[in-house]
């Protein structure tokens, strides 16, 4: 009896095996390890896409949210995983390029992007996609449960009625919330935006790890108003959630999401093709599917669902002092917020 | 197998030795071999991580700045303090619980036994993630019976230890069970001759006889909540513990040295817990006699209908946990879409690793079964079976205990550091199935090799004896007798190991990659990206995975043991 039990598991082991082999030798392709924080349910349809007119390059996708893959890449500076970066905030692909880790290039058809999204070095270390935006999602069933007027401005937020009622995502791990704590600090001015954010922590139910979580419980209603990104509440608005997507009237942060190769890659080749597909119009296109902002110029269509005002709304963002700032700024509100984590009394 | 008789064979013609010492050769290599596997995966890369904890990020010694530095953050030291209460708080809980309910099991004749004895291990089954994630249903923001919990927040301190309390359950009853079923009944025959009242029965007979088993209860409940850390992550909110901290310092802004620093803080208590619980295991030896006679409850209708009321209460709770994360799983769009429909388990456009990650953890499972069965119980064999070479068998009994002591998150995190180093022969298993398999078997090493032992301690050493007066070599004595004999502890093990790599976090999540994602993780990982149903309905799917295996082991053993273990009924 065991040494049938044996066999047979032994076996299946071998058939595995085998099969790993067969599969191993049929797709005689490159493997690109390409790093993102792209949203997970876009990921097939983008490899898709690329290996329309490159079957042979087979894309090995780790997601995951922008400050874990940001952090990820410079704790594997010294050796690196990564082919290609594509899907990354901008400001942490600066952040990249100042240590030495991101490869120039200069992707066919370039010159047809807005300059915008272009990395300003020659040839340049980065190319932008689209624009990723932030708004408030509100629940209005809940809302209205609650009493809660809509808010309009950030500082709305603030105010005392909506104690217990916000979420937001923990910028350490978050680009969402790294980027609304970047734009605040602009508009607001440093000591203004770090008194903002003092008021704002008081009306804080808890901060999420991910940027689309608020959006994903305003939705579900586990809270009324939740700090994330336009293309997460227009999904879910899609999908049927009562939700209302505000624009703050201060203005909205945003950032790039971008592409760069990594310094060291050993199938150089096959990520050049990957990049110079990503600036193509067709993936333009598709990324228009879920951003109102592309960097391609006259592709842009309304997205359905987004609020309307969208590029009149979004603020000058300074990347450079974005990206240099970066750590210091992420420091500051983990002591500042991560710390006061004491049960509420 | 052939291969190595036939070597034995011609070997005994060119070398005239006693027979004896051969075989105690070859068994002593194979111990010494499991041993050193012991060694590299677990002793090492602990060492690897506790350097780590004194070195500055660029791997320079700093002595103890680092811990320095966590202790002068006050969050951070927050964290301590809330792992340390809650996990007080579960323990107290679940001990009188499962008392009670082991009392009812063990010491009364309250009706359908079998039933509460089933539904009491569904626990097992899931992640423990499921139990945050049920309560979220249950008392969440949208929950159905938030207005019970009067305005408090189920995210915080009450949910942690309700989940905890719910996944730990199992654990503690299992141990409880064995306390309470080894008794003498002669002493309570005695106590009522004596007519002593009940209470003082209790008091003096009862809780004496199994207060060990209680406190070693209490301890693996205390080290399981307080190194857990899928509840409080799932239902946490923003209070921090021990578990979460590292989770986010590796995680969330990959710094491992703090990482290292927060795990020794973590292996301290676990490490006591452990001692403790040792010593006292110790004492327990001989609480039995010979003559000890089994304990038959005799019915009384009173007691056993208000035991048979608390523990439909208990089973409620537990199938309510398991039931709502089926139901949330199936709805539409929880609250405002109640309609059934599949929608939730299209995995692939979601976080976490899809399907994929569902077929990965099966063949982890498979692998980790497979592999660790034979690697614990021929362990397990060598040492209790070998003669001779005393220290040699200690030693590796010593070993074997370690990992207990271990928690999952210091075990990946340690592996992270041990295997990701270029350096090391081993680094090729970095980022392989090889290297979860490995961190899953060391994982649950311990109480494998402990099941085995006791199996063996069972079988008379004569039978090796026998074998080795009729010459024949122990591997024949081991593979034709022994096994065979041992088949129940050898599937109990082989389904311990498989349910618990299913259902891991811990362990596993430092060291998934894109090729080798789980389905555990990626319940944590949908529910990290606020896909909650989605969560759910994956951690069904682990546990519909794990009871039709359980099945399966069930229908072997029954079969097996027609084959193998009627001399037991002789």
């Amino acid at each position: 009896m065991l040494e049938q039990f044996g066999n047979s598991r032994a076996a299946r082991t071998l058939v595995a095996a085998a099969g790993l082999m067969v599969v191993a030798s049929a797709a005689q392709a490159t493997d690109l390890t390409v790093y993102t924080a792209v949203e997970a349910e876009d990921l097939k349809k983008y490899a898709k896409a690329f290996n329309k007119t490159n079957p042979d390059i087979n894309i090995k996708w780790v997601r995951d949210s922008t400050g874990i893959v940001t952090a990820k890449l410079l704790a594997e500076k010294n050796n690196p995983q990564a082919d290609v970066v594509w899907g990354l905030a901008a400001t942490s692909l600066m952040l990249l390029k100042a240590e030495g880790m991101t490869e120039p290039y200069a992707p066919v058809g370039v010159g047809k992007l807005d300059k915008k999204f272009v990395d300003s070095a020659n040839p340049p270390h980065w190319t932008g996609m689209d624009a990723w935006i932030a708004s408030v999602c509100f629940n209005t069933v809940e809302g209205k449960k609650n009493g809660l007027p809509i808010p309009t401005s950030w500082k709305d937020l603030t105010k005392p009625v909506y104690k217990g009622h916000v979420v937001m995502p923990n910028p350490n791990s978050s680009g969402t919330g790294f980027l609304d704590v970047s734009s605040w600090l602009q508009m607001f001015g440093e000591e203004g935006g770090w008194k903002f954010m003092d008021a704002l922590h008081q009306n804080i139910n808890w901060y999420t790890h991910s940027g689309s979580k608020p959006c994903k419980q305003a939705a579900s209603g586990e809270t009324p108003i939740g700090i994330s990104f336009a293309f997460r509440g227009a999904k879910s608005k899609a999908k049927g959630a009562p939700l209302e997507i505000i624009l703050p009237s201060e203005g909205i942060g945003w950032d790039m999401e971008a592409t760069a190769i990594m310094k060291g890659t050993k199938n150089l080749a096959a990520a050049k093709k990957l990049v110079d597909f990503t600036i193509t119009k067709e993936a333009n296109v598709m990324y228009n599917k879920g951003y109102a902002v592309v960097a391609y110029p006259g592709v842009a269509k309304k997205v359905k669902h987004f609020p309307a005002g969208i590029l009149e709304a979004m603020i000058d963002n300074k990347f450079e002092w974005a990206a240099t700032n970066r750590k210091r700024i992420l420091s500051k509100w983990q002591t500042r917020y991560d710390s006061k984590s004491l049960p509420k009394k | 197998m052939a291969d190595a008789s036939l070597t034995a064979q011609t070997s005994d013609r060119a070398i005239v030795r006693p027979k004896l010492s051969r075989d105690d050769w070859i068994m002593r290599t194979v111990m010494v071999a499991i041993g050193v596997f012991l060694l590299i995966a677990v002793l090492l890369p602990l060492y690897t991580m506790m350097s780590k904890s004194v070195e500055n990020k660029d791997g320079g010694f700093v002595g103890f700045a680092n811990f320095a530095e966590y202790f002068s953050t006050p969050a951070l030291f927050n964290s301590a303090f809330n792992s340390l209460s809650i996990s007080i708080l579960a323990t107290l809980i679940i001990l009188v619980v499962t008392f009670i309910y082991g009392y009812a099991l063990t010491r009364t004749c309250m009706p359908f036994k079998w039933f509460f004895k089933l539904v009491a291990m569904v626990p097992l089954l899931t992640p423990s993630l499921l139990g945050g994630i049920s309560l979220i249903y249950w008392f969440g923001n949208q929950g159905v019976l938030k207005d019970l919990l009067f305005g408090e927040k189920i995210y915080g301190p009450i949910g942690i230890t309700m989940g905890s309390s719910y996944w730990v359950f199992p654990h503690a009853l299992m141990i409880v069970i064995t306390a309470l079923s080894i008794t003498d009944a002669r002493l309570y025959e005695a106590a009522e001759a004596l007519r002593t009242s009940k209470l003082k029965t209790f008091l003096t007979v009862t809780i004496p006889g199994c207060k060990y088993g209680l406190i070693s209860a209490g301890f693996v409940v205390f080290t399981l909540v307080f190194t857990d850390f899928g509840v409080p992550k799932v239902i946490g909110g923003n209070y921090n513990m021990l578990a979460t901290d590292i989770y986010k310092q590796v995680i969330g802004q990959q710094n491992f040295q703090m990482g290292a620093v927060v795990s020794v803080v973590l292996l301290v208590p676990a490490i006591i817990a452990f001692s403790v619980d040792r010593i006292v295991q110790r004492k327990q030896v001989a609480l039995l006699s010979a003559r000890a006679v089994p304990y038959t409850p005799k019915p009384s209708r009173g007691r056993d209908m208000s035991m048979l009321a608390f523990c439909s209460v208990i089973a409620l709770i537990i199938i309510a946990m398991i039931g709502m994360a089926q139901y949330a799983a199936l709805v539409t769009f929880w609250p405002y879409n109640l309609e059934f429909s599949l929608n939730n388990y299209d995995f692939d456009v979601m976080d976490g690793g899809g399907w994929e990650a569902f077929w990965n953890s099966i063949e982890m499972a498979l692998y980790t079964a497979f592999f660790g069965t034979i690697i614990v119980f021929t362990g397990a064999y060598l040492m209790e079976k070998g003669r001779g070479f005393t220290v040699g068998r200690s030693a590796f009994h010593m070993v074997a205990m370690a990992p207990l002591a271990v928690p999952g998150m210091v075990l990946g995190l340690a592996y992270i550091f041990f295997f990701n180093n270029p350096a090391n022969p081993f680094n090729f298993i970095y980022g392989t199935m090889g290297i979860l398999v490995v961190a899953t078997v060391v994982h649950f090493y311990t109480v494998s090799h402990l099941t085995a032992v006791t199996a063996l301690k069972q079988m008379d050493p004569e039978f090796e004896s026998v074998s080795a007066s009729l010459k024949a070599p122990f591997y024949k004595t081991f593979a034709k007798v022994t096994v065979p004999v041992c088949m129940p502890a050898v599937f109990d093990i082989s389904i311990y190991l498989f349910l618990n790599a299913m259902t891991t976090v811990s362990a596993v999540v430092f060291l998934y990659s894109s090729d080798t994602t789980l389905a555990s993780v990626a319940v944590l990982n949908m529910d990290d990206a606020g896909d909650v149903a989605p969560a759910a309905a994956m951690a069904m799917m682990i546990a519909y995975t794990c009871a039709a295996m359980r099945i399966v082991q069930v229908v072997l053993t029954r079969g097996i043991a027609i084959k193998t273990q009627a001399w037991r009924n002789q």
